[in-house]
């Protein structure tokens, strides 16, 4: 049996030291009708060759498309040295940072995390993860109608603009605690929330508006006219914001005339790879006013018995183990080693390397969308500025055009159709940092080809009865 | 030092960004930050040195003996870090079509099946990110269950008082209150209590089983009975599988909801404190209501499984299909582990615990539970020798750390005064846990000989005592660029 | 020999109140719970205005092992609230009956003063309680 040490002679030796004549009798409590018999449906084990080969075929299967997609994960250059750090076995394998003395490393680099995002988005503090963006919108979410004074209210103003998967995931974990998400427009022009549609809620009370920045569509929202909105109208103001982004754009803590109460988003772009989904991290931060009602481990600087500088978990009082029925949240194990690997890459690029990082994304998402619209049929659906993804209507139905396309080992965006049908064929591309201008030539080549075969000329000779 | 004292202006990892600085044409100006974000500015060789350093400031598995009560410090395998990172698994996108994911699915896929069989559920989805978020899936799966018959009655969710934090919290996140069942003195949860409890308010009971007091509820099945036949369903605590895995299965004990922690059973890396995953199953009563994405399979293909696929489903926990990379981790373990080994995990286990229990028993430590087995983990309390030599158990798990050992989990759970909760795991050999019981007895003999060493403990790590008042009280959550303070 | 106030009356769950004898009352947190917490961090307190009923959860005291709710012994409005525990909670672990006063109310019933606890009868609770 793999990773045990035991031998039979030292099995024997524990049965004795504890009294027993064989392992059986240690599950002697256990009701007789209660034990299971053999798992037939478990294959037996392999060695660690074997397995790798099933998982070598299985991930070859899969090959590696190229990817075009963003929609909330995205294909960004990981300095070697990041995982080659975070996968140590100092940092791999240990755990909560619950004997802090012994959690220096993990607890001090946290710290560090901590400090670096509070820098990126200019709030004034943040805990140390939650498990993803979207789960830490809900957790804003929830936030916000606990810490907002001035209002009782449950209702939150969520803009369509914002991830589909995020709104649905917020609805699935607030829902039965009587919150309500309250849905705004965009407009059909810029792809921006409709301020018009905003402006019917004034005077409504709400707990929060959400200001996502960039939104799903690529497009960069008002967000000085958004958070000062939500403020004259009671409400918290809650960013929603891509961290690398962060680097190039306007930081919520310097959003209208007081900043965002609260900031959350998803932190996969800094260092985790796509890795099918998951792990990735959520990241929240807020003002000083709200850290009491902030969910989520939190570290602290503070000193020993001799005045050295140390690091520890506080604020504990508010978390599950202690506070229980009336902890902000029942969050335990949070995503560590995704953040660990987040803050030596933070440290790696800098702002600047942060910034050069988000400009390439920027202008190759420019190229994309020219190449692109070179084609016949190829338009941007919005005419607001956007940061590396966009919106473009096809000359044919999308699903049929991606799987043209994905046939070719080409993965073109993401289908729009089924989260907003208004915007007809419509598919949401992203081009990073990482996507080189042969690979350009090469989609819109492609593409080309896939329009050229549904859209052909028709024949011009007509039967002759 | 922190990172930021080796910043210089100018100072930067020049290979790791692109060599141009495109204007961003496109992005008016009033979008734009108007100073740089304050972060570090250092070279590739002061960031490696800097986080290398940090790491070895850290007790890990790999380092020390880690017998961390309720959280299964186990070895982990790194045949499940490089196969989950091999290239196709680790830059696939979310979104990739499923005929680009075959391999992924298949894997997942037979994971579902792998924890179904081992924990005798109907159907099992994979897209918790972590035990609590599970949690969080089974309360509210009991409660669509509830809405959909109709029953706006029940409202209370039962809880041992000896239960982790997490399930009085996430009782509460699903719009329940959470009320407390009292424990025995032997350990098992107190059934007359519970009888009186139950009634038309009972949606459900959560349990631990083996409990967090480290022994078997051996009254489960008459339990089961009694909740659902006040019309409440049953919730099962994945914590302690480790100390069943094989042997008995939480389905078989009439649970009709679980979570599982990989991280725990299935030996995915802590990583420091995350990722995890909890994968839900559940009886066939509450099969529509598991959350989504799942993996299905019609005989030649593996699809996804959506809102639409699942119209009843109580919906989507993350935004993609939760930590894919670490089901990846707990699968290549479970098909090393295969039929035979899986069903010794909780026999090592178990060993392990009741031979630690014993010697240190036998050393002159007080159990919890003296005439218990102890499942996978046990409970020493110390509170004689806080009440005789005035040293308390944070004392003695400080000094701990001076051994160079790990300390157990203390004050959980609370019912327990002065309590370590010892969990030794099946993957440490014999020789480790005498060495434990030696340091015991040597921490003991200080207690008795110099109160004052254990009281001051650690002294040989990278920092003494922390004041975690001050922490609370002056809180400092981040450092602010033009700091000043002296290192 | 006790150190309960006896010009003060009490609750099951370790308030105090004294009545000021001018239709207000004061009200903290007993000796024993600020012990029983250990050295308090930070103190939630109501704002001046909110109008409490006996029973309600008004404040939260925490420490670095635990958050508690403070329950309002009696009804009223709140009048005033102890400001210099924002800067200070640990005046509570000093001196729980006097300057660490959490929160004034004018009453809106005083006989709710006559079903509190007497300090001899706070006594025999703790007592029991051990």
């Amino acid at each position: 049996m793999p990773f045990i040490p035991h031998t039979a002679e030292d099995v024997q030796a524990m049965l004795s030291a504890i009294g027993v004549a064989d392992l059986e009798a240690l599950f002697d409590e256990i009701p007789k009708g209660l034990r299971c018999g053999e798992l037939e449906g478990i294959p037996p084990g392999l060695s660690e060759m074997e397995v790798g080969r099933v998982m070598q075929a299985r991930a070859w299967e899969d090959g590696q498309p190229l990817c075009f997609i963003g929609a909330g994960a995205y294909d960004h250059h990981i300095p070697a040295v990041v995982w080659e750090l975070a996968g140590r076995g100092e940092f791999y394998t240990a755990y909560t940072p619950y004997q802090a003395e012994a959690s220096q490393g993990t607890l001090q680099l946290l710290y560090e995390f901590q400090s670096m995002m509070t820098a990126l988005t200019a709030m004034e503090v943040s805990n140390a993860s939650l498990y993803d963006g979207a789960s830490a919108l809900a957790e804003a979410v929830l936030m916000a109608v606990r810490g907002n004074r001035k209002s009782k209210s449950k209702r939150v103003l969520m803009p369509r603009s914002v991830h589909p998967a995020y709104r649905r995931v917020v609805h699935t974990i607030v829902r039965n605690q009587g919150i309500e998400l309250v849905e705004l427009a965009f407009d059909s022009a810029s792809g921006q929330t409709d301020l018009d549609a905003l402006a019917d809620h004034a005077g409504e009370d709400h707990a929060a508006l959400v200001i996502p920045q960039p939104n799903f569509f690529g497009v960069l929202e008002p967000v000085d006219e958004l958070t000062d909105w939500a403020h004259a109208n009671g409400m918290l103001a809650i960013a929603l914001v891509n961290p690398l982004a962060m680097a190039l754009l306007q930081p919520p803590g310097e959003w209208g005339g007081a900043g965002a109460d609260i900031c959350c988003g998803e932190g996969q772009p800094l260092g985790a790879p796509l890795a099918s989904g998951g792990p990735y991290f959520g990241f929240l931060c807020a003002t000083a006013k709200l850290v009491r009602q902030m969910p989520g481990r939190i570290i602290g600087r503070t000193v020993d018995l001799d005045g050295k500088t140390g690091y520890t978990l506080t604020l504990q009082a508010r978390e599950q183990h202690i506070r229980r029925s009336k902890a902000t949240s029942n969050i335990c194990t949070n995503q560590v080693l995704m953040v660990t690997a987040a803050t030596i890459h933070m440290a790696l690029l800098g702002a600047e390397g942060l910034e050069r990082a988000a400009l390439a994304c920027h202008a190759n998402a420019r190229r994309l969308t020219q190449a692109l619209c070179e084609l016949p049929g190829v338009e941007p659906v919005f005419s607001g500025p956007v940061f590396h993804e966009r919106v473009l209507r096809l000359p044919l139905a999308a699903g049929a055009a991606l799987k043209s396309l994905a046939a070719h080992n080409l993965l073109g965006g993401f289908d729009l159709g089924r989260d907003y049908p208004e915007l007809g064929d419509a598919i949401l591309v992203c081009a990073t940092e990482r996507r080189s201008e042969a690979e350009i030539e090469a989609y819109r080549s492609k593409l080309e080809r896939v329009i050229q075969a549904q859209v052909q000329t028709p024949c011009q000779l007509k039967p002759d009865w | 030092m922190l990172i930021y004292q080796h910043s210089r202006n100018g100072r930067r990892a020049q290979a790791q960004a692109p060599a141009q600085r495109p204007e961003p044409a496109g992005i008016p100006e009033r979008f734009r930050r108007r100073t740089p974000a304050p972060l570090p500015q250092v070279s590739e060789l002061q960031a490696v040195r800097h986080y290398t350093r940090l790491s070895q400031k850290n007790y890990s598995i790999d380092t020390q003996f880690y017998p961390l009560g309720s959280c299964t410090m186990k070895y982990n395998p790194r045949a499940g870090n490089s196969l989950a990172s091999l290239p196709g698994f680790l830059a696939r996108h979310p979104l990739a079509p499923a005929t680009h994911s075959q391999g992924l699915l298949a894997c997942l896929y037979e994971l579902q099946e792998i924890l179904k069989e081992v924990t005798g559920m109907a159907e099992v989805s994979l897209s918790p990110a972590a035990g609590a978020q599970g949690e969080f899936a089974g309360v509210a799966m009991i409660r669509a269950y509830n809405d959909a018959r109709g029953d706006r009655e029940r409202c209370e969710i039962l809880v041992p008082d000896a239960a982790h934090g997490t399930n009085p919290a996430s009782a509460v996140m699903c719009g329940y209150s959470a009320r407390e069942i009292p424990t025995g003195a032997d350990g098992d949860i107190d059934i007359a209590a519970l009888q009186q409890a139950l009634g038309p308010r009972t949606a459900g009971i959560m349990l631990t089983n083996p409990s967090t007091l480290g022994v078997f509820e051996r009254r489960i099945q008459e339990i089961a009975a009694l909740v659902h036949q006040a019309g409440g369903l049953l919730y099962y605590d994945g914590a302690n599988l480790n100390a069943i895995l094989g042997k008995v299965r939480p389905g078989d004990m009439g649970f009709d909801a679980i979570h599982m922690n990989l991280h725990k059973t299935f030996s995915t890396p802590h990583g420091g404190g995350g990722p995890g995953a909890g994968p839900v199953g559940v009886g066939e009563r509450l099969r529509p209501y598991l959350p989504v994405p799942m993996v299905g399979y019609d005989g030649s293909d593996y699809h996804w499984l959506d809102e639409e696929a699942r119209p009843q489903t109580i919906g989507r926990l993350s935004a993609f299909a939760g930590n894919a990379g670490v089901l990846l981790r707990a699968y290549v373990y479970a098909r090393m582990l295969g039929r035979e080994g899986m069903a010794r995990v909780a026999e090592y286990s178990t060993l392990n615990a009741n031979y630690l229990l014993r010697r240190l028993r036998e050393a002159g430590f007080d159990a919890a539970y003296p005439e218990r087995r102890a499942s996978h983990e046990f409970i020493i309390t110390l509170k004689r020798q806080a009440r005789e030599l005035g040293v308390n158990t944070m004392d003695f798990a400080k000094r701990m750390l001076d051994y160079g050992v790990h300390a157990p989990t203390t004050y959980f759970p609370q019912l327990v005064p002065e309590c370590l909760l010892i969990e030794p795991t099946e993957t440490e050999a014999q020789e480790e846990l005498d060495h434990f019981v030696e340091l015991m007895q040597a921490i003991q003999r200080e207690a008795e000989d110099n109160p004052e060493l254990v009281k001051q403990a650690p002294h040989r790590l990278p920092v003494r005592r922390l004041d975690d008042v001050k922490a609370a009280r002056d809180l400092d959550l981040a450092w602010q660029p033009g700091r000043q303070d002296a290192q | 020999m006790s150190d309960t106030p006896t010009d003060l009356r009490y609750a099951k769950s370790h308030e105090w109140v004294r009545d000021e004898g001018d239709g207000t009352a004061t009200v903290g947190i007993t000796g024993h719970a600020q012990e029983m917490l250990g050295d308090l961090v930070f103190v939630e307190l109501p704002e001046v205005g909110d109008q409490l009923k006996a029973g309600d959860d008004c404040a939260v005291v925490e420490s670095v092992k635990a958050a508690s709710d403070v329950y309002s012994p009696v009804s009223g409005e709140v009048v005033a609230v102890n400001e210099a525990l924002e800067e200070a909670p640990e005046i509570i672990n000093e001196d729980a009956f006097g300057e660490g006063w959490l929160f004034k109310v004018r009453l809106a019933d005083p006989a709710e003063l006559d079903g509190l606890l007497d300090a001899p009868g706070y006594d025999a609770m703790l007592a029991e309680e051990a």
